[in-house]
């Protein structure tokens, strides 16, 4: 069935993309603080349009791209990070470069990548619509081109991008030369309908390097090399944009291609997901702790969170539908708060560094003194990411371990829990430079920006409605996980009971 | 609404009023040093209040568990089923008495804080929020929530330390939250599994309870991981040897977060291993008491030996809590009546007694500056009043009949030898130790040659004379008039899993 509608949220973004570049290629003087504000009010009209889609019937577009509510899920949340993002680039970009207009561009083109990555069914649209994410980044991150920390970063992360996308192909041809399709059903039936004397060793194979591919995008361990430089060279709300959409994108892309099309073989890939867990949240957190520059230390600190979040997808291997959805579910919600907080906190510092040009830990000594809404804003988002209570991070990790739990991956979630132990170790030492030193050099109170100021508040209320109150948040993460799991669906004609 | 449902009201009011200050302190300004003090005070006057009243309103001859308040949190949701997670208060004997030694101490503390100058809004904020917490733990009967204030009523701790702190407060903040947190690490695990393994698709305990008793928990479940639970737990209770954080933490703590944090946080640990190991998994229980048992004397010797040696007021106090959590812990080891009666009288007791001791020593030092008892004599001639406070603490700690001391005690010694008569004669071989290392401190500290040096010391503030009052009048009557508190205790205790009479 071919319906257009399902295409309007991106029509939107997509548009107003084009828009904000024209804008400034005839109007060179434009203010390129008011490029961020449109920015986000084309994220603002993207969000509403794609609020029309929530309780619609499911339905696929030539069997390549579902619009369903997990790909609503993953179009509000695209939307959201945009609006954040744009809002917290603002006075950044408008103090450091000239032209910025594609930077907002291509803020909004990178968002439409993140929601087909979520909603592709098929092989080849997931592979177009992660390059167009991954493009986007590559100019994103290199942004500030006089700085020659931006360009190293950005050379790195394409060079190690085409090298794990170059991986993500071959394992899809693999796939597609056994199974003979390309469509997540048809690879599901395929597979499902071989007899059950054993899986073809192409086959394996091809879903090593899928996952490997894949790994690259969301930096699991030992694919995370390019991480760290990556955040630290890029803008700092460019750096905010890797550790959320992007990380979301490759899960969303995860959960559909792992949880639909290659559910049946789950024996293959389940374990070495589950390794990769325990690898990546474990090498994450151990090297955060010798971190002295704070991007540095929230990339590995965004690693930890991706070895949490990768045991949900395990999970999904080794439970049946309702285990799946319960995974899921659990995840989704965890990728939501970790969203929240992880923009909380690049608000917060964003705020700082424009006023303080610094981007070491003990560039923040003495805030609360100096800024103290601030202070509590990056306690608040470093709580959260730890797991203390009343912050989105405890209610969401209690439901996404408690969802992974079964009895192949109790280790594992054990591991993280640990983990997340280790983490508040080094999150203790950023707060400690807030709260127990005295401000080196100008110690007089400053203001912050009221737009930062003001999306700090919003989100500080997110981060505490999801971690008081996570009953909402937990029920919409339910309906977005219920597609992939339900009978009619790709897995559901997939599953042999 | 019934009347059981109003007084689950007032249970959740003395959960969500320390809350409520927080919040409204947070919107104070910073400025209004008076104001601040005002709003906590009257705080802790009321939690006071409400906890007295849920204490004598706690029927014993009613339902084990009274003034139930239950509303939904989420239910029906992927892998929770009926009554998922719900905000579910409810009091039982065990935490009706660990609530009056809450709202006790908290207003003591409150009351203690008042000469607090240096960032007081932002130091009762973090007050009060772990107080919510302490409160919270208390009456969840939510696995969900329990966890949830549990985590709550630590997490405050390390700024509280951290900025408000005397000796090596840096380090003694950080040990003390990494300690504790990584204690609660077993205690996710073990949630984890829990719910899983009973696979009712709830965190309702007392329907988790049931499973536990009924063996749809395993008894190799149990046995696997009733040592998480109560390790986890214990690491709050001091239970050697994970207590090393408890004297480094005391000795950098302010007054009032030492008072609350002997007094009252260090209870939660015992109260888990109540809720989440004997309750929850009685084979479990069964099988790994014995260890325990070893565990608490070792810590009980342990502690008063430590304190014979130190120099440190607080440090004395902080192994004496050692030793003292050490008892706690051979009551609940007992698995009889008596003795969990007793350990559940001992946290009460320790808890009032140890906070007067911090409040004693707060007010010494904060004029002194030194807590070394090599520099101190004679101090009864300046201070007499400070010196009947802290004798009257001091001889509660040895056990001293008419006091509190001496009725928890009691009870767990006689617990104790009904199972283990070994280990009872080490207890009082403890106990004997602790008359050792208190009256070495009155002799060098209150009588002896008096140091010229401490003339002009002042007695004791109106204000702590009131905060030291209350406690001692809860020691006292704890001491002589007990059945209170045991008949509420013993009523919950009867209906613990595995209890023998």
């Amino acid at each position: 069935m071919r319906d257009y509608t399902i295409f309007i949220p991106e029509y939107i973004a997509a548009g107003a993309a084009i828009g904000i570049i024209g804008i400034e290629l005839f109007w060179p003087n434009f203010r390129k603080d008011r490029l961020a504000y449109l920015t986000a009010l084309a994220a603002v009209a993207w969000f509403v349009a794609g609020l029309f889609f929530i309780g619609k019937d499911a339905q696929s577009f030539q069997g390549i791209i579902a619009s369903d509510d997990f790909t609503t899920y993953f179009r509000l949340m695209a939307a959201g990070i945009v609006f954040a993002v744009s809002l917290m680039s603002a006075n950044y970009m408008r103090t450091r470069t000239k032209t910025a207009a594609e930077y907002y561009g291509l803020l909004l083109i990178a968002g439409c990548g993140m929601v087909y990555m979520a909603a592709a069914t098929e092989l080849i649209t997931a592979y177009i619509s992660l390059e167009l994410l991954s493009f986007s980044l590559y100019i994103l991150v290199g942004y500030l081109k006089r700085d020659n920390r931006s360009s190293e970063a950005s050379l790195k992360y394409i060079l190690l991008g085409a090298f794990s996308s170059a991986m993500f192909l071959y394992g899809m041809s693999l796939v597609y030369g056994v199974t003979g399709s390309t469509t997540y059903s048809g690879i599901a039936a395929a597979l499902s309908a071989r007899d059950q004397a054993g899986t073809d060793p192409a086959v394996i194979v091809g879903f090593m390097l899928i996952l490997t591919g894949v790994g690259f995008k969301v930096s699991a361990a030992p694919f995370h090399m390019w991480a760290p430089d990556a955040y630290e060279g890029a803008p700092l709300p460019v750096t905010a944009f890797l550790s959320t959409l992007s990380k979301a994108a490759g899960f969303a892309l995860m959960l559909r291609l792992f949880g639909t099309a290659i559910i049946v073989d789950s024996v293959e890939w389940r374990w070495a997901i589950l390794c990769l867990a325990a690898l990546t949240m474990t090498i994450g957190n151990l090297i955060a702790i010798q971190q002295s520059n704070l991007k540095r230390l929230l990339a590995y600190s965004s690693i930890g969170q991706v070895g949490y979040m990768l045991i949900s997808i395990a999970a999904i291997g080794y439970g049946d539908a309702q285990g799946g959805i319960n995974a899921t579910s659990g995840l989704l919600i965890h990728i939501m708060g970790y969203v929240a907080s992880t923009l909380l906190l690049f608000t917060a510092l964003t705020a700082v560094y424009n006023r303080t040009g610094r981007d070491d830990i003990a560039g923040l000594k003495g805030l609360a003194e100096t800024q103290p809404f601030l202070a509590l804003v990056i306690t608040c988002a470093l709580f959260s990411f730890a797991g203390l209570p009343f912050f989105a991070g405890f209610a969401t990790k209690v439901l996404m371990f408690q969802g992974a739990t079964t009895d192949e991956t109790l280790w594992v979630v054990a591991l993280g829990v640990l983990n997340s132990f280790i983490s508040l170790y080094y999150y203790l030492m950023v707060i400690r430079q807030m709260y127990l030193f005295d401000p080196v050099g100008d110690s007089t109170r400053w203001k912050m920006n009221p737009v930062l100021g003001g999306l700090a508040v919003v989100l500080v209320l997110g981060v505490l409605f999801i971690g008081m109150y996570p009953g909402p948040a937990f029920s919409w993460s339910e309906d977005a996980a219920k597609p992939l799991f339900e009978a009619g669906s790709a897995s559901g004609l997939a599953r042999v009971p | 609404m019934t009347f059981d449902e109003g007084q689950g009201y007032v249970v959740l009011a003395t959960m969500a009023i320390p809350l409520v200050a927080a919040f409204l302190l947070v919107l104070t300004p910073g400025s209004q040093k008076m104001a601040v003090r005002y709003i906590s005070v009257v705080t802790g006057a009321l939690v006071c209040a409400l906890s007295i009243y849920i204490f004598a309103a706690y029927q014993v001859d009613g339902a084990e568990v009274q003034m139930k308040l239950r509303w939904v949190w989420i239910e029906n949701t992927a892998f929770l089923g009926e009554n998922g997670i719900t905000l579910y208060f409810a009091v039982d004997g065990i935490s009706a008495t660990m609530a009056l030694l809450t709202g006790v101490v908290a207003f003591a503390g409150a009351l203690a804080s008042w000469k607090l100058d240096y960032r007081n809004k932002d130091f009762y904020i973090l007050y009060w929020t772990l107080l919510a917490g302490v409160f919270g733990t208390f009456f969840s009967y939510d696995l969900f929530f329990f966890f949830f204030f549990y985590e709550l009523a630590v997490m405050p701790l390390y700024l509280l330390i951290g900025v408000w702190g005397s000796t090596r407060k840096e380090y003694g903040a950080a040990k003390l939250m990494l300690m504790l947190v990584g204690g609660s690490v077993l205690i996710w695990i073990g949630i984890f599994a829990t719910f899983h393994e009973a696979n009712l698709g709830t965190f309702d305990l007392q329907q988790l309870w049931a499973a536990g008793n009924d063996g749809t928990l395993s008894p190799t479940f149990q046995k696997t991981f009733f040592p998480l639970m109560v390790i986890g737990c214990g690491v709050l209770a001091a239970l050697w040897p994970f207590h090393t954080w408890s004297p480094d933490g005391h000795m950098a703590a302010p007054t009032a977060v030492s008072m609350v944090h002997a007094g009252v946080l260090m209870k939660l640990g015992a109260f888990g291993i109540i809720r989440l190991g004997i309750q929850l998994m009685p084979i479990g229980a069964e099988f790994w008491m014995p260890g325990l048992m070893v565990l608490g004397v070792i810590g009980a010797v342990y502690g008063a030996i430590a304190a014979l040696t130190q120099r440190d007021f607080k440090l004395i106090s902080g192994y004496s809590s050692v030793s003292h959590m050490g008892y706690v812990l051979m009551g609940l080891a007992t698995m009889n009546e008596i003795g969990i009666t007793g350990a559940v009288l001992q946290m009460f007791s320790h808890g009032v007694m140890t906070a007067l001791v911090f409040l004693m020593i707060g007010a010494l030092y904060d004029q002194a500056h030194t807590r070394d008892i090599k520099d101190f004599g004679g101090i009864a001639k300046v201070m007499p009043l400070w010196v009947i406070f802290y004798a009257i603490a001091g001889l509660a700690n040895v056990g001293l009949p008419g006091l509190s001391g001496f009725t928890a005690e009691f009870h767990i010694f006689v617990g104790t030898f009904r199972t283990y008569p070994v280990f009872g004669a080490m207890a009082i071989f403890a106990a004997a130790l602790a008359a050792a290392y208190m009256l070495r401190m009155f002799g060098q500290v209150f009588f002896g040659p008096f140091n010229p040096r401490w003339s002009d010391l002042k007695d004791l503030t109106p204000l702590e004379r009131l905060s030291g009052g209350i406690l001692i009048a809860a020691i006292v009557v704890m001491g002589v008039w007990w059945a209170p508190f045991t008949d509420r205790i013993s009523a919950t205790v009867t209906h613990l899993p595995g209890v023998t009479g």
